[in-house]
């Protein structure tokens, strides 16, 4: 457990109301964990039970500077390379955090009984994308899934004892805030159509951006992205949304991109196009230091320009043929039985050609240090905020935010909970639950896929890997037609629209290349631009504005 | 390839069921039961075979990768993934029957409740009673175990499993055998007689549920291995442990 986080005490059970958490993957398991531990009940909803959670398709692993591999890491190394990964828009006292509670969060993590990989009585670490360090541990390609396992079980002990009540098929239709504050959640049965208000603080964990760009991402259905775009839309302010990363390793199957972990090159994969009827390594000629391992950012960027290259092929393979048995047994079996089922490629005797695929949103809700959001009482964590990752997100750094950021969240409402001093919105005193009639809110009705197949292309022609003020422009220009042709659109519809500009509207504020977002006009990273773009919908308008980063404080 | 989906339809759970043809036509030589399904529903101008227009069809997914356990159903009359349930041409129309897991509630449409296979684990308290070990032995079985997708396929063809028996069925197989394979025995006697009582007591050895396991799980292996520590009381050859 997090022992090194102040201030709370294991005999605490004050009268307080049950916490709702959204979403019921690594954030939201993470968060109920803790505050049940401490004492608290809360209500994990989920639309599907937590094995469905996007939280089971993590593959590669989780970082903590454990130094069992006698190559002397540390925290602040980790902490070096996450900010450096994420070329310095992380708040450096949230990654410092991160980095010292991703040690405690292992040593959890095992007590739950997460079968790492292990030899000769100590977990083993790998390498991973833009780390200089074996950091990672792992449970062979499959160490979301089993991480999750060992989670699910734990929530159960306190879903029996009753501090934990699961909503297992129920969507969050819109957080209910008013004076700045949050007062409670609606939500929707998706089995019986029933839909009830909770009262109660929140922490949001319902996932990244995903259902944005339906069939493009490797990501789940299930994260619509509906819930963020209200939030949005309700004048919830989000940070960093230009920051999308692509994964340089996917390819595509039905209905989404199929990942090929990271873990394929840590394993010693290497990524090549042919030239002149020689396979080019061109990662490795490039980045002699860590090649084919740079940051997600940098491959997908050098596969992008490289296809386009006039003496090379357009197709980028990746050669898993050297990986030894062991390894394919060991570590990516998985990863070679999706690669024969879904595309009769057998990663052992032949390249597997390979294009970068949407994976992860470092942006979404702002969120300071202890995960609040600019809404009283409404905490965000996972990839639904905006914390940590910066402008690139390192591999193994995804469910560990998650983890860190869920007990983050936690801990803020136990501590405020016990100080007193949270103040509350006369509708949080409630304790029941209230039916609301389906008609009275516009907000159960689902957005159109015509819409939202049509705002995603529009998306993707700004958003690339590559972009410039000229597409991002043109395709601002086309969403505010989308917008202005119907005016019938639902709610969700409409709550799309505006968050879709803000995407763009982010990507076109920030005039220079960093990280993730690439610029052909502003090539270069400007020093003026380490600043978070935050987003706010105010007025009926979307506004941006740059915000400076904090210093690190020294402790 | 054209294809013909025949699917057993219901409004709600309190409805009475009925079939509906509807014809899919795709470029692609191959593709999966979770890729007709998603574009039968995006398309507009969805018809049946009667030419009647119809409201999208509902069902559970998640992942598309067969990762998630979210979209199990009936196809073709056995319990799978529909991510994972492959189509291919074979030159002539065909029809592929698509139903509910029949051994949950129905709820509407391919969606089945199967809130009991939780409940269940929650009422055997399958959980760490903390203390548990890691070890290189016991990792390869907790791995397995840990892998299970809770989408309930196995119960579908259990002889011996009905929902509120008293056998939990081999859905709580792997969570009792990740437990049973890192607690330290003087700590597993309350988790092996629920084990005991709940799964090995219940279960037919007809293992029905060893074929259709849409993660491959070696559910003999599994069985074995827990049998031994709970039931027998001793270490399991499965897991070449020492000393």
């Amino acid at each position: 457990m997090l022992t090194g986080m102040p201030g709370f005490g294991a005999e605490y059970m004050g009268d307080h109301g049950a916490v709702n958490i959204i979403g019921a993957g690594f954030a939201g398991l993470s968060a109920a964990c803790l505050l049940a531990r401490e004492g608290f009940s809360c209500r994990l909803f989920s639309v599907q039970p937590s094995e469905r959670a996007q939280s089971v398709l993590a593959e590669g692993g989780l970082n903590a500077a454990l130094d069992t591999m006698g190559e002397d890491d540390r925290p602040e190394e980790h902490y070096n390379d996450t900010l450096k990964g994420g070329v310095f828009l992380a708040d450096p006292n949230a990654v410092k955090r991160l980095s010292e509670e991703a040690v405690r969060v292992a040593a959890w993590l095992q007590e739950l009984g997460v079968p790492f990989h292990m030899k000769n009585g100590r977990v083993v670490l790998r390498n991973f994308g833009g780390q200089k360090k074996k950091r990672t541990l792992y449970s062979r390609s499959s160490t979301g899934k089993i991480m999750m396992t060992a989670l699910i079980d734990e929530v159960r002990k306190y879903e029996a004892s009753g501090l934990v009540e699961r909503f297992p098929h129920h969507e969050c239709v819109r957080v209910l805030i008013a004076g700045g504050s949050c007062f409670g959640v609606r939500i929707k049965d998706l089995y019986t159509g029933a839909v009830c208000d909770y009262p109660g603080k929140t922490i949001l964990c319902c996932g990244g951006l995903t259902g944005i760009f339906p069939g493009m991402t490797t990501g789940s259905a299930l994260n619509t992205g509906d819930l963020a775009a209200c939030l949005f839309s309700e004048g919830v302010v989000f940070s960093n949304l230009e920051m999308i990363q692509y994964h340089p390793t996917t390819l595509g199957i039905p209905g989404k991109r199929l990942l090929v972990s990271e873990a394929a090159r840590g394993e010693g994969g290497r990524l090549f196009v042919m030239r002149d009827g020689e396979p080019w390594y061109f990662m490795e000629e490039k980045y002699p230091e860590l090649g084919n391992l740079m940051p997600r950012d940098v491959v997908s960027r050098e596969m992008y320009f490289t296809a386009r290259r006039e003496d090379c092929g357009d197709t980028v393979y990746l050669d898993l043929t050297m990986l030894s048995d062991a390894a394919w047994e060991e570590k990516l079996k998985d990863l070679r039985e999706e690669l024969i089922h879904y595309f009769s490629i057998d990663p052992m005797t032949g390249p597997v050609p390979v294009q970068p695929g949407i994976h992860y949103f470092m942006g979404g809700i702002d969120v300071d240090i202890d995960h609040r959001t600019s809404i009283n009482g409404l905490y965000a964590a996972g990839e639904c905020c905006s914390q940590y990752h910066g402008a690139n997100r390192l591999g193994g750094n995804s469910m560990l935010g998650a983890l860190v950021g869920g007990h983050a969240a936690a801990l803020n409402i136990i501590n405020t909970e016990k100080a007193g001093d949270m103040p509350e919105a006369d509708h949080l005193t409630g304790s029941g639950l209230y039916p609301v009639s389906p008609e009275d809110d516009p907000a159960l009705a689902e957005a159109s896929p015509v819409l939202v197949n049509r705002l995603s292309d529009i998306l993707l022609e700004g958003l690339g890997i590559v972009r410039d003020g000229q597409s991002i422009s043109a395709a601002l220009e086309k969403v505010r037609a989308a917008a202005g042709e119907n005016p019938d659109y639902n709610l969700r519809e409409k709550n799309r629209l505006i968050l879709a500009e803000a995407m763009l509207k982010s990507a076109g504020s920030r005039r220079e290349s960093r990280g993730a977002h690439y610029r052909s006009d502003y090539p270069e990273t400007d020093e003026n631009f380490r600043r978070t773009s935050a987003a706010c919908y105010e007025d009926g308008e979307v506004r941006i504005a740059f915000r400076s980063i904090p210093e690190r404080r020294e402790s | 390839m054209k294809i013909i989906l025949k699917i057993l339809r219901r409004k709600d759970a309190a409805s009475e069921p009925y079939w509906i043809s509807i014809p899919y036509e795709t470029d692609e030589a191959e593709f999966s039961v979770a890729s007709a399904l998603r574009a039968i529903n995006e398309d507009t101008e969805r018809r049946d075979v009667n030419g009647e227009p119809f409201e999208p069809i509902r069902w559970e997914c998640s992942c598309l990768q067969k990762k998630c356990g979210s979209c199990a159903m009936v196809i073709d009359g056995k319990p799978g993934l529909a991510c994972d349930a492959m189509i291919s041409g074979t030159g002539k129309e065909r029809t592929v029957t698509l139903e509910p897991l029949k051994t949950f509630p129905p709820v509407a449409d391919l969606i089945a409740d199967r809130s009991s296979m939780f409940e269940e684990l929650k009422k055997l308290k399958v959980w760490s009673p903390g203390g548990l070990k890691l070890s290189e032995e016991a990792e390869e079985t907790a791995y397995d175990a840990s892998r299970c997708l809770q989408c309930g396929c196995c119960l579908e063809v259990c002889p011996n499993f009905h929902a509120g028996g008293s056998f939990a069925g081999n859905a709580a197989l792997g969570p009792f055998t990740r437990l049973l394979a890192e607690l330290p025995k003087k700590d597993n006697k309350e988790l092996s007689a629920s084990y005991s009582k709940y799964v090995f007591e219940g279960c037919g050895k007809s293992l029905a549920c060893r074929d259709v396991c849409p993660a491959g799980i070696d559910i003999d292996r599994l069985l074995v291995h827990s049998n031994a520590i709970a039931v027998w009381r001793r270490k399991s050859a499965a897991d070449k442990v020492k000393n």
